[in-house]
């Protein structure tokens, strides 16, 4: 039986523009055989959560820069639970402090990515971790 | 640059004749400089960004980096305040006062500013979208304060065009941001006549991937837009081109830096006089402030950036800036604590006046290397311009996406380099040390957003709500017509009118900018 293709919707929520690092991943991503969705800049986590809904997403990768993850991260993971997709996994990157990559696991964000990931772990980590969403109980 | 050889000599000067590519500093096309005696004369300005929490806050770093020998200021705003948005509004939710000061209202700017020397020292604010309403913030908040207008000196950022491209802060879309530009550009002429109303800023197009070439591309082909539409204004061309500065990127190539800023000089003299038939020689120079390269430093081992700065800042000097930021060795954790800027600003303290540097103007004028780069960055950017030019001027190469699309496949390119360790980034994918030595960041405390929600609330419940909006009204109607907005909003800012409520004027006028998302 062929394997279905994982649908990741990549979002930079929060308002700060530094999407080279969200761009990178989402073509490493595509180039891994990863259908990606990118929603581009500016969101606020309640658009993240619809896109990635309509979209069908397995998981949604955010990127921040601007040190405002502490409280959209948490909030995205928050919506995706009142809405009954709390399964869609969440993970994220960017400048983020060791001291807050804890906290924000246990708020239920899967993975955090800091400065120095490269792309072949996050590649190999979404393999691991990510799995159609209908496949899952 | 990639089919470098070991050695170069007279063969790879190639075209270069010394009176028409070089020249003595201080003569066109000033390859070598733009001042004849260069630091000699006089030192760079050493200009350290800042800008965090409240207005406060940032008062009190102003304060301490002028009592530490900076010499000018440089003023970081928040994400809601670049994109147009009150602290209050549901987009600004977690980012208030993190990534640089909060500004609300004339009455924020009045406290970042309160006892500053505004006649004597220059700022320079990295304002882009809602730049008119915080150049007439400054404005109003100097002469509330007593000083004359007249007498401001500073420097706008209002470089739209590399939002667009590259740092991605924006209101409206790029034919209406035009528009704002020449209206401050005839504001500034005729009121201004110490401020620098656009900082044409390749800074954050290199700092989205763009390599050395392009940046250098970008930048100018952004200056004959911005040129062009000062003329479309009606403006004598060498009435405003010689308040033109720009602002350039360092990054770590050392040498490869340094040509592109002779280049630049070289490349923006010609174009000047060539292409737009400027006479006055200040029309002709490029001038320009550095940062080093906040992008090329890392979080792993931190300290090693103090050295990467510090190349890269030698190479600013060497490559003839008139201003500099050195970054702080913590910025890829968080914006600096006070010790790290002190390193930071004291490694220019260093060059300027321990290492001898600064005693010849362009040192490297004439190394057959650093000539060779210089004409070859000259060659690659200059074929940018000619294809910018093709597809009908940098405005229309923007909505094409064509900038875009060549830097998110340049910072690709390069990451995929790193990865198959064509280059070697110490510390991250060679010389890694196992365990991490964790270091002091500064923290920027939540209740801040709360705290500015609530002066904002207070200074709307005491305005004269009538005045305000009267104000916008008229600024709205101006923004309709083909008048002036500079005037309506220096007015509005007066009436106590919010960055949001003058930004949501734009909106509905003109609509918001929603970019086509390109990976």
């Amino acid at each position: 039986m062929p394997e279905a293709k994982i649908r990741i919707v990549m979002a930079k929520p929060g308002l700060d523009g530094h999407d080279r690092g969200a761009k990178v991943v989402a073509r490493a991503l595509r180039d891994a055989g990863f259908e990606v969705i990118y929603t581009g800049l500016h969101q606020t986590p309640e658009m993240v959560v619809t896109a990635a809904i309509q979209e069908d997403a397995d998981a949604i990768g955010l990127s921040i820069l601007s040190g405002a993850h502490m409280t959209l991260f948490p909030r995205v993971v928050q919506l995706l639970r009142e809405k009954g997709a709390g399964d869609i996994v969440v993970f994220g990157g960017g400048i983020i402090p060791g001291e807050d990559v804890a906290s924000l696991k246990s708020a239920g964000v899967a993975e955090v990515f800091t400065p120095g990931a490269s792309l072949e772990t996050i590649v190999r980590w979404v393999r691991e971790h990510v799995k159609p969403r209908g496949v899952r109980t | 640059m990639s089919d470098r050889r070991t050695l170069y000599g007279p063969g790879d000067l190639g075209r270069l004749t010394y009176e028409r590519d070089l020249g003595d500093p201080g003569a066109y096309p000033f390859t070598r400089g733009i001042h004849p005696s260069m630091y000699r004369g006089r030192l760079w300005t050493m200009r350290q960004f800042a800008g965090f929490g409240s207005a406060a806050d940032s008062n009190r770093r102003f304060h301490y980096l002028l009592e530490h020998g900076t010499t000018g200021l440089s003023v970081a705003f928040d994400m809601p305040t670049l994109m147009g948005y009150d602290s209050d509004h549901p987009k600004a939710l977690g980012e208030v006062g993190r990534e640089g000061v909060a500004i609300d209202t004339v009455e924020d700017m009045k406290v970042l500013l309160a006892g500053l020397p505004l006649d004597r020292v220059t700022t320079s604010m990295t304002i882009n979208a809602p730049a008119n309403v915080l150049l007439a913030m400054y404005v109003v908040a100097a002469e509330e304060g007593g000083f004359d207008r007249a007498d401001l000196g500073g420097t706008t950022q209002t470089d739209m065009l590399k939002e667009f491209i590259a740092q991605k802060e924006w209101v409206v879309p790029p034919r209406p941001s035009m528009r704002f530009i020449q209206d401050m550009l005839v504001f500034g002429t005729r009121e201004l006549p110490r401020w620098n109303i656009i900082s044409i800023s390749g800074y954050h197009i290199r700092e989205a991937g763009a390599t050395a070439a392009q940046e250098l591309a970008f930048t100018l082909a952004d200056g004959i837009a911005y040129v062009q539409a000062g003329i479309e204004a009606g403006l004598d061309v060498d009435v405003f081109a010689p308040r033109l500065s720009f602002f350039f990127d360092c990054h770590n190539d050392f040498f490869e830096e340094i040509a592109k800023f002779r280049a630049a000089r070289r490349m923006w003299a010609r174009i000047m006089r060539e292409r737009f038939k400027a006479t006055a020689p200040r029309s002709w120079w490029l001038r320009f402030h550095t940062q080093t390269a906040g992008v090329s430093l890392t979080a792993q081992q931190p300290l090693n950036n103090i050295v990467r700065v510090a190349l890269q800042a030698l190479a600013a000097v060497l490559g003839g800036t008139q201003s500099l930021h050195t970054n702080s060795m913590d910025e890829t954790y968080a914006l600096p604590t006070e010790d790290a800027v002190r390193v930071a600003l004291r490694t220019q303290q260093i060059i300027a006046h321990e290492s001898g540097v600064a005693n010849a103007a362009d040192p490297l004028g004439g190394s057959y290397f650093v000539e060779a780069l210089t004409n070859r960055m000259e060659d690659e950017a200059g074929a940018y311009i000619r294809k910018i030019d093709d597809l009908g001027g940098m405005v229309r190469a923007v909505e094409l996406g064509f900038p875009q699309r060549e830097i998110a496949d340049a910072s690709f390119r390069f990451q995929q380099a790193l990865e198959r360790k064509e280059k070697i980034i110490v510390g991250v994918n060679d010389f890694v040390v196992p365990e991490e030595t964790p270091i002091a960041t500064l923290r920027i405390d939540p209740e801040v957003e709360r705290s500015q929600i609530e002066r904002l609330r207070q200074v709307r419940a005491s305005r004269e709500e009538g005045a305000a909006r009267r104000a916008l009204a008229a600024l709205k109607a101006a923004a309709e017509s083909g008048e002036n907005t500079m005037y309506p909003i220096v007015d509005a800012v007066r009436a106590r009118a919010s960055v949001g409520e003058i930004c949501d004027v734009y909106r509905a006028v003109y609509g918001e900018y929603r970019e086509p998302a390109i990976i």
